[in-house]
């Protein structure tokens, strides 16, 4: 770029103006689809999909609507698996509903499930380590399936 | 490498795949933009009105210009698909005159040629085919040999047509009027005022788009039902719970009926209660039968199809789970939710039918569902054994010269065991919709057949339901009926 080439090359604008559009119109979709909002914990960004609002007001209904959000069960605590698990679902999710093709009645994944057992034990740790003795193969919502949200 | 060192041909390439790559960005931010957007607009405005529909628009099309995907899904009944065992599979056969078809469904009477001893002498020992999807309803009705081999009445109309504007205007506004004056035609008069398979009109008030019962029978049944629960002046349209109409809205058709009196009214029996020996009782009262058994000479029942009744009797129903919750479920169509109008076997749509509620594989919820029926199937097999048994006793014992008297009690038998029989038999789905139930009704059905035969051999024998002396003559013929010329329709 240094050597006598001029700043305002044609390629030069090409790219300056793909880039441009590229973030304009990304940046818009990102906000029109309330991007942001799935940074945080709030669970009324998990129903801007309305896939969920069944999920959603099942939780209102839920014994731990009080105590628990969607993320404290459904994303691992620590930071950066929290944001991993969201980067994962949030990409499996976006390409469901842009491409279609998900069954309507929706399953949780056996990766999903594993982030649910896990969560479960994240909080009440001393009781069911107790009764488990630590082992796995005892699954917390098989039998507690209404704790979260009915559906 | 960097830029700097590259030629600038090689330069403009290098800036013009990155501009290609952040031009492809654009545009899939733009399709997802315009898909967020639209499904947005979809979830905000499920309904868009093209027409304005009126509680005289009959054509299931016009209501589909405002509902296009429930109409598409509504068509699509024409699929032919089976399931283990129900469901049709396309016959292929040569039109003829009287029938234009050239594809119909299997035939159940070749297939159980003891449905023919079961029926000797009545029309549906002619022909008795699987059931096949709403869109057919009309067709195979009018083109059944059937309508060849007896007189039928324009009650039939009540569920194989959508009737609700031809009784209203039968009626002048009354469907009630309507109601009787289509029961006293002919059927082949009758037909004439029919156009569709059961339709939007019949199930939807067209301002509102809520449930509501159209049909005289179910009205009138249903009274009959809560009344002798002690709830009076019983009307759905106005008493019943939207989940109950979800229910209610298929009993209209999915019943046990009869054709009372010689004004052929269509009447549900259902006075008496919804189970098959409280339905036997009704018709011991009111001393009636559908036709005389030709090789027996018993007063002999026809169940139909009591869907409704038998849901009734079963868990789901006990739970609150509705005809439509499992036959036309939710699904999802865009950013829009719609009941699936494509009427259909839960099993052909596990997913969607079952998963809602019992969420394990799909596999293993065919596989309960295969294993209720299996077991249905087995006491099926034998309970008609047991029937087909008696039957023949009582033929031989009548041509071995037994008086009409002596074969009151076993005639009796034949006709208390065949009616519980098809009862379960003629209920589409085979044994599920209740399944202790089913296997109830089918072990009552063997012991009366087993008290047949014993009814027969020692005429000391005190059967344990009381034996009732059904008429055999000739039931009185509606005024002014002409017999039916079976005619192919336009």
């Amino acid at each position: 770029m240094r050597k006598g080439s001029s700043l305002l090359s044609l390629p030069v604008v090409l790219l300056a103006a793909a880039a441009g559009a590229a973030v304009g119109v990304g940046g818009y979709a990102f906000a029109y689809a309330k991007g942001t909002s799935y940074l945080g914990n709030d669970p009324a960004t998990c129903s801007n999909c309305h896939v969920m609002s069944g999920h959603y007001a099942g939780w209102q209904a839920s014994a731990h609507h009080a105590v628990a959000t969607c993320n404290d069960c459904h994303t691992p605590a620590a930071t950066v698996s929290k944001y991993a698990v969201k980067a994962e679902n949030g990409w499996h999710h976006s390409m469901a509903f842009t491409v279609g093709g998900f069954p309507d009645v929706i399953r949780a994944r056996a990766e999903s499930t594993a982030v649910i057992e896990g969560q479960c034990r994240h909080c009440h740790a001393q009781i069911v380590d107790a009764m488990t003795g630590g082992r796995d193969g005892v699954s917390c919502i098989r039998c507690h399936a209404s704790v979260g949200h009915l559906r | 490498m960097t830029v700097e060192t590259q030629s600038p041909r090689k330069r403009a390439l290098v800036v013009g795949a990155i501009a290609a790559v952040f031009a492809l960005a654009a545009v899939l931010a733009a399709v997802v933009l315009v898909d967020v957007a639209q499904k947005k607009a979809e979830a905000r405005n499920p309904v868009v009105r093209v027409v304005e529909l009126t509680d005289e628009t009959e054509d299931p099309a016009i209501w589909g210009k405002n509902f296009p995907v429930e109409y598409d899904l509504y068509k699509r009944t024409a699929d032919m698909v089976r399931t283990k065992h129900g469901g049709s599979e396309a016959m292929p056969r040569t039109p003829s005159d009287g029938d234009p078809r050239s594809v119909t469904a299997q035939s159940k009477t070749d297939a159980d040629p003891r449905l023919k001893t079961m029926w000797a002498g009545y029309a549906f020992a002619a022909d008795f085919r699987e059931e096949r999807g709403h869109a057919y309803m009309l067709d195979d009705q009018f083109f059944t040999q059937r309508q060849v081999v007896a007189k039928q009445p324009g009650t039939c109309g009540q569920c194989h047509a959508s009737v609700y504007v031809p009784m209203k205007k039968l009626g002048n506004g009354d469907i009630f009027k309507g109601f009787e004056a289509l029961n006293k035609m002919p059927y082949s008069e009758a037909k004439q005022h029919f156009k569709h398979p059961v339709s939007c009109i019949d199930c939807h008030d067209p301002a509102s788009m809520d449930l509501r019962v159209t049909r005289p029978g179910f009205l009138e049944g249903i009274r009959a039902y809560k009344a002798s629960l002690g709830v009076k002046d019983y009307d759905p349209n106005t008493m019943a719970t939207r989940q109950e109409m979800r229910a209610y809205v298929c009993g209209q058709c999915h019943v046990e009926y009869y054709f009372k009196g010689p004004e052929k009214r269509l009447t549900f029996p259902w006075s008496k209660g919804l189970k098959a020996d409280e339905i036997v009782s009704y018709y011991d009262e009111v001393g009636f039968k559908d036709w005389v058994h030709k090789e027996s000479g018993a007063p002999a029942l026809k169940a139909q199809h009591p869907e409704f009744e038998m849901w009734n009797q079963g868990i789901h129903a006990r739970s609150g789970v509705a005809c439509a919750d499992c036959h036309m479920p939710y699904m999802r169509v865009g950013g829009t939710k719609v009941s699936d109008h494509q009427v259909r076997s839960p099993v052909l749509n596990l997913n969607r039918a079952c998963q809602g509620c019992h969420k394990w594989p799909e596999a293993e919820l065919k596989g309960r569902v295969e294993a209720i029926q299996d077991k249905h199937m087995q006491l099926r097999e034998q309970a008609f054994d047991a029937l087909v048994a008696l039957i023949g006793e009582i033929k031989a014992a009548r041509e071995a010269g037994k008086t009409d008297d002596q074969l009151v009690a076993a005639r009796y038998l034949q006709r208390r065991a065949q009616f519980l029989f098809d009862f379960v038999e003629a209920e589409n789905s085979t044994g599920f919709h209740a399944p202790q139930e089913s296997a109830r009704v089918l072990f009552e059905s063997i012991d009366a057949s087993r008290q047949g035969q014993l009814a027969l051999r020692d005429p000391s024998f005190k059967p344990t339901v009381a034996v009732v002396n059904v008429s055999t003559a000739p039931a009185p013929a509606a005024p002014a009926t002409p017999a039916v010329v079976p005619a192919v329709l336009k």
